[in-house]
């Protein structure tokens, strides 16, 4: 799909731009040179590309001023309920939109996932459009999220950066103020790898220089591993550690011990 | 040839009148050569005739007694593959997200015995389960002695002795807790050392010399594991042997019945009936706990994977008879550490520190209180229902909820995801909580105990009313009272009355302190109390009463 590619060139290239001067006429260079050499070769190709990226943009607007506009102002600047969108890039709609938190509704201490209400055209029609504001995150390369990287790896940088949020076995976590971590059981690997480079509400972002992206394809991969492989030692009592294991035996062992004894005492009459 | 020692009870039965069999003849020259040599069938015979009563909270011991053996079989499978040691190894069995990672030996082999010796897993969780159950059992039998007033002369001693072996229990707990020197142990040990430098003074050295250094040290494996299976088992045994026979010699409490008395027991004896139960309940405790290795997994250490001072987990939990201290900590509000010159005085660790021994102490001392408030010389053998010991009840209560409050308070961050709660408000609610639900629970379970007793009174008195409305030839209806039978009542009305002690000069003269001091808590004992039914009442009762009989005879 065309819509993975284009935004993130689109970014690499506007990330660039330090002195206003020297990015653009690097652009102008750069612009001329592929875009020549693409002409001569293909050029009916790239036409249809760009025009069916400026068609998603066009159909992400139309949907950002129906739905999302009126938090985060017609021209996603931020209003006084919504953070300005603005160099959040592709992956953060993808992550929001994708796993159903966005469109935010006025909720508890943290905006709530949802069932999703966008088809997956939609949403990347919203992220393509977002994209175009400014640059930022795009989505993953699906290289990075193939669960097929270093479990052992993954799981030690999965303990150390973020086992105190989510718990060893991403079971979920409190955080302060009604704030939590959510279980990540089940999270699809593209969401996974967008949560680290966008660090939603109270997550920190894993930028590339913190994780990098080969890391980060691992500690995917370990977390997928969790998924496919039930606990080795029988039910996990939702992974809550020593918690509902202690009211397990006081309830089921110590409870049928107690229903037993009773039995053995009980008058046979 | 292998011969039971418990043949000598079983052979005069059988040898009676018909011929003895081969096999009789066996065990008798067996049972006659280890009697020669040991004098046992004296003891056996004794023993034998121990009586031991019938109810089910009688058997909570037992539970604690029969895990503990389970405990002891799957430990020492344990101890084959186990070892001690911190130094630093590289994991290279089968659990594929560890493979490559550096752990201590003890880590690693823990792993091992989960992975790839056989039967390891099931045995590792069977211990672990068998340890929480222990624990448990042991909590339950305490309160059931507690409840039930069986901790009354001649038991205090065995009170104490019990006392130990819960804090032995704790003890053997936390330290094969920390065994693995997994992630979560590390996480508690630290919280260990964290306390033990809170004491005064003294703390940071009593640290260094725990551990051999600076936490984590290498040295506090091997340290525990001599604790864990040396020592503390060797104390715990002793322990158990002694509380064993004071339960012998002072024989089992009964509750009141017909034909029980203080001066007899009544149930069944030790041989063969009480033993043959007692064996196949051991099997079912160790069914239990088989059941629950099988199916549910205990302290995954694969996921928590090696110690690392740097990461913590959510979540981060001890074992559940640990969560009361968790939960201590954790109650303590901000900023109450402060510095006094060069030091730092940690109250938010001593205050805590300090709450939970005296609550132990409390608890191993109530015996003593009581008796001293009762001024109550003679010995106990039946068993107080918790209803006609309404303030001792009613402490009982309140000491249970303190305890709740404070194990609750150990899992507030869970109660605050499961319950979309904010942790500051569990934690809040519970710092409230640990002062008032106590005097709560008090005020209502005394209230709740005179009230059954009341009920119990009136229905010795005047017997249930059975819904049944009859009109007597003059016209007059009255509801038909069905008396209990003696049997019944007797339950109801047998229980030993205290009145407040009179506060009486002593021989010179004067009243003292601790004197005035004891009519107070006497008062506070028994001001509110509730009268045992008398003889006279009930035969006063059953003139004006309507009973069955006469109805029948009158309806007729
Ligand atoms: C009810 C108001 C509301 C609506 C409608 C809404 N949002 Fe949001 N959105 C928020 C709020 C509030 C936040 C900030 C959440 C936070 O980080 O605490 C947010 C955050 C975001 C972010 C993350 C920004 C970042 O810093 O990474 C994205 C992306 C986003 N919204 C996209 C959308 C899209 C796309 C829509 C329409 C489909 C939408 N939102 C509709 C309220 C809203
Ligand atoms: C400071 C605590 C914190 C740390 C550290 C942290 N997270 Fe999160 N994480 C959060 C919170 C809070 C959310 C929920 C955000 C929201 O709902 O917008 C979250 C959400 C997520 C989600 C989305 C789950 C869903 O339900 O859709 C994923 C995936 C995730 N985190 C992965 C990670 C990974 C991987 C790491 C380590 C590299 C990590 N997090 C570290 C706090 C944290």
């Amino acid at each position: 799909m065309a819509k993975s590619a284009s935004p993130s060139t689109r970014k690499a290239r506007s990330s660039g731009r330090r002195s206003p001067l020297a990015s653009v006429s690097l652009l102008v260079i750069g612009l001329l040179a592929t875009g020549g050499a693409y002409a001569l070769f293909t050029t009916s190709a790239t036409a249809a590309t760009s025009s069916q990226v400026s068609s998603m943009v066009s159909d992400g607007q139309k949907l950002f001023s129906s739905n999302c506009a009126s938090c985060h102002g017609l021209a996603a600047q931020g209003s006084g309920v919504a953070p300005s969108l603005v160099g959040v890039g592709a992956a953060s709609v993808d992550f929001q939109v994708g796993t159903g938190r966005m469109p935010g509704a006025a909720s508890g201490p943290q905006l709530e996932k949802k069932p999703v209400q966008f088809t997956d055209a939609q949403v990347a029609a919203l992220a393509t459009y977002v994209a175009t504001l400014g640059p930022g995150p795009s989505i993953p390369s699906s290289a990075y999220l193939t669960g097929k990287g270093e479990v052992a790896t993954g799981a030690e940088l999965f303990r150390v950066n973020c086992a105190m949020c989510h718990n060893v076995a991403g079971a979920g976590g409190a955080l302060t103020e009604g704030k939590y971590a959510p279980p990540l059981a089940g999270s699809s690997a593209k969401h996974i790898y967008e949560a680290m480079v966008t660090g939603p509400q109270n997550m920190p972002v894993f930028n590339d220089l913190n994780i990098t992206p080969e890391d980060k394809a691992n500690i995917i991969s370990y977390l997928k591993y969790l998924d496919k492989n039930p606990s080795p030692g029988g039910l996990d009592l939702g992974n809550l550690g020593p918690v509902s294991e202690g009211l397990f035996v006081w309830i089921f062992a110590l409870g049928s011990v107690i229903a037993i004894t009773v039995w053995l005492t009980a008058k046979s009459n | 040839m292998t011969v039971d020692t418990t043949a000598p009870a079983s052979a005069p039965a059988t040898s009676a009148d018909l011929p003895p069999s081969n096999g009789t003849r066996v065990t008798n020259w067996a049972a006659n050569y280890i009697d020669e040599r040991t004098s046992i069938s004296g003891l056996v015979k004794e023993l034998g005739r121990k009586i031991f009563p019938d109810h089910w909270s009688f058997m909570l011991g037992e539970v604690a007694l029969y895990s503990f053996v389970v405990i002891l079989l799957s430990g020492t499978f344990l101890t084959f593959f186990f070892q001690p040691s911190m130094a630093v190894v590289t994991y290279d069995g089968s659990y594929a997200p560890l493979k490559g990672i550096q752990m201590s030996a003890a880590m690693s082999s823990t792993l091992n015995i989960s992975f790839d010796i056989r039967g390891g897993l099931l045995l590792r969780q069977v211990h672990h389960w068998a340890a929480l159950l222990f624990v448990a059992s042991i909590g339950l039998h305490m309160l059931r002695i507690y409840f039930t007033g069986a901790f009354r002369k001649p038991r205090e001693i065995n009170w104490v002795i019990g006392f130990v072996l819960f804090v032995l229990a704790l003890a053997e707990g936390f330290t094969g807790y920390s065994l693995p020197d997994d992630l979560l142990s590390g996480n508690g040990l630290r919280i260990i050392d964290g306390m033990v430098k809170g004491i005064p003074v003294v703390g940071t050295w009593i640290s260094y010399l725990l551990f051999g250094g600076n936490f984590p040290g290498e040295a506090i494996v091997g340290r525990l594991y001599s604790l864990h299976i040396l020592l503390l088992p060797a104390i715990l045994v002793a322990a158990l042997g002694a509380h064993m026979v004071l339960l012998i010699v002072n024989k089992h409490t009964q509750f009141a019945g017909p034909g029980r008395t203080e001066g007899n027991v009544v149930g069944s004896p030790i041989m063969p009936v009480f033993a043959a139960k007692a064996g196949g309940f051991f099997f079912i405790i160790f069914g239990v706990v088989m059941l629950t290795a099988s199916f549910v997994t205990i302290n995954p250490i694969w996921v928590y994977g090696p110690y690392d001072p740097s990461p913590v987990s959510a979540g981060t939990q001890p074992d559940w008879y640990i969560g009361f201290a968790d939960g201590a900590l954790r109650l303590i509000p901000h900023g109450w550490e402060f510095m006094l010159g060069p030091y730092t005085v940690s109250m938010n660790i001593l205050v805590p520190v300090v709450g939970l021994v005296v609550f132990l102490a409390v608890v191993a001392a109530y015996p003593f209180f009581e008796a001293w408030v009762t001024g109550d010389k003679r010995e106990h053998h039946i068993a107080d229902r918790p209803r006609n010991a309404p303030t001792r009840t009613a402490i009982g209560a309140a000491g249970v909820t303190f305890y709740a409050v404070l194990w609750t308070a150990a899992s507030s961050d869970l109660l605050a995801t499961h319950f979309k709660l904010t942790i500051e408000g569990v934690i809040t609610f519970l710092q409230v909580s640990v002062f008032v639900a106590p005097v709560i629970a008090y005020l209502v379970t005394k209230r709740i105990c005179i009230a059954l007793q009341k009920k119990d009174r009136e229905i010795a008195l005047h017997g249930f009313e059975s819904g049944r409305i009859v009109r007597l030839p003059g016209g007059e209806y009255v509801e038909v009272h069905e008396q209990l039978s003696d049997y019944e009542r007797w339950k109801l009305v047998s229980f030993d009355d205290h009145a407040p002690v009179m506060l009486r000069p002593n021989k010179d003269g004067k009243i003292t302190v601790p004197a005035r001091l004891r009519a107070r808590a006497s008062n506070w004992f028994f001001e509110d109390r509730i009268v045992p039914v008398s003889l006279t009442e009930i035969e006063a009762s059953h003139g004006d009463q309507l009973t069955q009989e006469q109805v029948a005879v009158e309806s007729r």
